[in-house]
């Protein structure tokens, strides 16, 4: 390594990048998205039904959706701390990250593994490593949203 | 007929997020916070609403549909007054988020880390 002492930093990692790039087997792509939709589709088509199952015992359907959301987020988050979600998103890819499960998994996910650094600090604050991003996103551009609404409303 | 509605539009949405994991460098949370915010965004020109009523949970389920509540939330709330349009948001979100926050804490709690299978 001391022959590469004086080469900036960029270069190396750009060339090691080039290197990288030739073990790193291609993914498939049409069968990884054939997988995705598949799981992806069946995922919703099992919401719907828990939905109208709710739906038909009385809920209504701003309840029933709620209700759904709750049921969604918890099985994942359960199937996360068996440590079985890991292996079916490993299998379906983007088919149980896209949706809501997704975003459950990325909560528990790192709360897990940063448990010995304390359950205040370690979980409680790695809760949001990578949901944080998602929460301040989607809350910010939605009172934008929001505000602009009611910034139109108030001209007309 | 509406399950298969449900099939197509979700199967279609995660399929693109597939695309955006494996053809870009993209990680999974940079596609989770694009997807919320797409939704966001499609839902304030009042794009989002059509798909929920022809796919139902195929369109709420993804991610796209989390952002779809939140800006309906915040339009919504946008017709009580400015206090209505900051609420809003959270307002219509409040079930799901609450959720994830408790159980997901209480999971990370009871549950220790496993290896890979």
């Amino acid at each position: 390594m001391s022959k590469s002492k004086g080469t900036p930093g960029k270069e190396v990692a750009k060339a090691y990048e080039k290197y990288a790039m030739t073990f790193t087997p291609k993914p498939r792509y049409f069968y990884n998205c054939v997988k995705a939709f598949i799981a992806g589709g069946l995922l919703c088509v099992i919401a719907m039904l828990i939905q109208n199952r709710i739906m038909a015992s009385g809920w209504e359907e701003k309840d029933a959706a709620a209700l759904l959301t709750i049921i969604l987020i918890c099985s994942a988050q359960l199937l996360t701390g068996l440590g079985w979600f890991d292996t079916i998103a490993k299998v379906v890819g983007a088919g149980v990250i896209v949706p809501i499960t997704g975003f459950a998994n990325s909560m528990v996910a790192p709360a897990i593994e940063y448990k010995k650094e304390g359950i205040v600090l370690g979980v409680g604050g790695k809760l949001f490593s990578l949901a944080g991003p998602v929460l301040v996103c989607g809350i910010s551009s939605a009172a934008l949203v929001g505000i602009i609404y009611w910034f139109m409303g108030g001209m007309r | 007929m509406d399950y298969v509605y449900a099939f197509l539009i979700g199967g279609i949405v995660c399929a693109i997020g597939q695309v955006l994991l494996d053809a870009t460098k993209l990680t999974g949370p940079r596609v989770l916070v694009i997807f919320v915010v797409s939704g966001v965004i499609l839902q304030a020109f009042n794009l989002y609403q059509p798909l929920v009523d022809f796919a139902g949970s195929g369109a709420t389920v993804p991610l796209p549909g989390f952002g779809y509540s939140l800006a309906k939330g915040a339009i919504e709330g946008a017709s009580n007054g400015i206090l209505g349009a900051i609420t809003g948001a959270l307002t219509s979100t409040a079930a799901g988020i609450t959720a994830a926050i408790v159980f997901g804490y209480l999971v990370a709690v009871l549950f220790n880390p496993k290896s890979l299978r």
